[in-house]
């Protein structure tokens, strides 16, 4: 990102940043429902030890459950692609991972995996493969006809035209799909942590309890800079990959 | 005419439908071997399905395709009206692709790709990226893809109907040089007469419906075709009976 674009990316922030910060003070926010984002920043400096053991942990738990969702997510794509009647058969069961209410679920999840990691992993795989799965399918099955006949003409196997033609045709989409699956991913660890107890949805919910709402924006503005991180890196990924090819990444 | 590389194509009382429109009906064509033929006619009068049938992209319903020599290795290339390159591949890796694919030899390749980029004109770009191309040159590289197995079959569907002027007179010299290099058996669907009249020894127009073959025709034409026959009497008035059978067809 330029310095110019990172500038007006900022503003925004900034200004509701201190526009918060003066209603607050001015009374017209009561402090207890909306905290002063001073107030918010004073405590992720005082408990910057606890926050950053709890954003380890999720940050830990998001990337297992994202890498799990992204390559189980790819794989099972490249598996519904082999054939029409494979889709028919299994593509609806694959819609059930979008529409899964994972809040009503990570109780089980905690009765399955019991509490830590693996529920936050699990939480986060669920709610991030559907993503995945979609774009890389919608990716494979768009290829090109006419180079599919080019391939059929030199005689190539499906596997080898899906290695060489149909799959690096498809990274695009599939960045699409990963890019919104990093972010899900976050979610899922978080709701994950509310029921597995621990990393910053552990914290979350015990500020909470607490009447902490300082510590609770604390927790909210780090798992979105997690989600902002990943976000950012997924796009160096793309450009590095796409760079000499994809009119989306050419500026 | 060629050194005799190229195929014999026999088609005999060959349909093809795709659901309730009959595409292909009733055809039956013989192509010589080494032979440049043009094929024209209206839109959607199946140019490009019979084009698919001659390279066994698709199957005839009923009727038989017979080719000659008969045996199996041959290779046929294929190019498309638009380049479709792989744009995550170089013009030297796009060129190599059908080696690749059809198993050639690796130590081979390199002099092949070289050979045929610089047949094409591309030997300064090999290390390009096809978003770096401009449209003639993208038709180049799938011009060279498709001449680097030195196929003993040729198949184009509208190649240069995208290009400018310039890049297609220029294009179409070249496609008629290495015909006349290689010998190998080339069809040409094209909308454009005057295409046709230069290019090819042998023009036929179909008729709107299932087919049917208007006119087929013999060029009496020189071998070696440059610029200046485009404004000679001969091209005129050969271009000239293909249009009165397109005509007809209007």
């Amino acid at each position: 990102m330029n310095p110019r674009k990172t500038i007006t990316a900022a503003l925004p922030f900034l200004v509701v940043t201190f526009s918060l910060e003066a209603l607050v003070r001015a009374g017209w926010i009561k402090a207890f429902l909306v905290p002063p984002p001073s107030a918010v920043f004073a405590t992720i400096l005082r408990d910057w030890p606890e926050l950053l053991t709890a954003l380890a942990k999720t940050s830990a738990g998001t990337l297992l459950g994202f890498a799990l969702s992204t390559f189980a997510g790819i794989a099972i794509a490249i598996f519904l692609s082999s054939s029409r009647a494979i889709q028919e058969a299994f593509y609806p069961y694959a819609v059930f991972f979008q529409t899964v209410p994972i809040i009503a679920i990570a109780p089980l999840l905690v009765i399955w995996f019991g509490y830590g990691m693996r529920t936050v992993v699990a939480s986060a795989f669920i709610v991030s493969i559907f993503p995945v799965i979609a774009n890389t399918l919608n990716g494979i099955l768009s290829t090109d006809p006419a180079l599919r006949d080019l391939f059929r003409l030199y005689g190539a196997s499906p596997a080898v035209t899906l290695w060489k033609l149909r799959f690096p045709a498809a990274l695009p989409q599939i960045l699409t799909g990963v890019r919104v699956a990093g972010g899900l991913a976050v979610i899922g660890a978080i709701v994950g942590e509310f029921i597995g107890g621990q990393g910053l949805g552990s914290v979350i919910d015990i500020a909470r309890t607490q009447q902490r709402t300082d510590k609770v924006f604390a927790a909210v503005l780090l798992a979105s800079a997690l989600g902002l991180a990943i976000f950012g890196a997924i796009n160096v990924i793309s450009r590095v990959l796409l760079r000499r090819w994809h009119v989306s990444e050419n500026a | 005419m060629g050194t005799g590389r190229g195929v014999a194509l026999h088609l005999d009382q060959v349909r093809r439908t795709f659901g309730d429109l009959v595409v292909i009906d009733g055809m039956s064509l013989d192509i010589a071997a080494g032979e440049f033929l043009a094929i024209l006619g209206p839109s959607g009068c199946g140019k490009s399905t019979l084009l698919r049938i001659l390279a066994r992209l698709n199957q005839p319903d009923r009727g038989t395709l017979t080719i000659a020599p008969s045996d199996s290795g041959f290779q046929t290339s294929y190019v498309f009206q638009d380049a479709h390159l792989l744009p995550w591949l170089t013009v030297r890796q796009n060129t190599a692709l059908p080696l690749e694919l059809t198993g050639v030899n690796p130590a081979e390749h390199a002099a092949r790709v070289t050979r045929v980029l610089s047949e094409v004109g591309l030997a300064d770009a090999e290390s390009r990226y096809p978003a770096e191309l401009s449209g003639g040159m993208r038709m180049r590289v799938s011009l060279a893809r498709a001449l680097v197995t030195e196929p003993r079959l040729l198949l184009l569907d509208e190649p240069f109907a995208a290009l400018d002027e310039i890049t297609r007179f220029r294009l179409e010299s070249r496609l008629r040089e290495l015909w006349l290099e290689r010998g190998m058996t080339v069809v040409l669907v094209t909308h454009s007469i005057t295409e046709a009249a230069f290019l090819a020894n042998r023009a036929i127009v179909l008729s709107r419906r299932a087919c049917h073959i208007r006119l087929d025709r013999r060029l009496p034409l020189p071998e070696v075709r440059d610029d200046s026959l485009r404004l000679s009497p001969q091209l005129a008035a050969e271009t000239h009976r293909l249009l009165l059978a397109m005509e007809e067809e209007a």
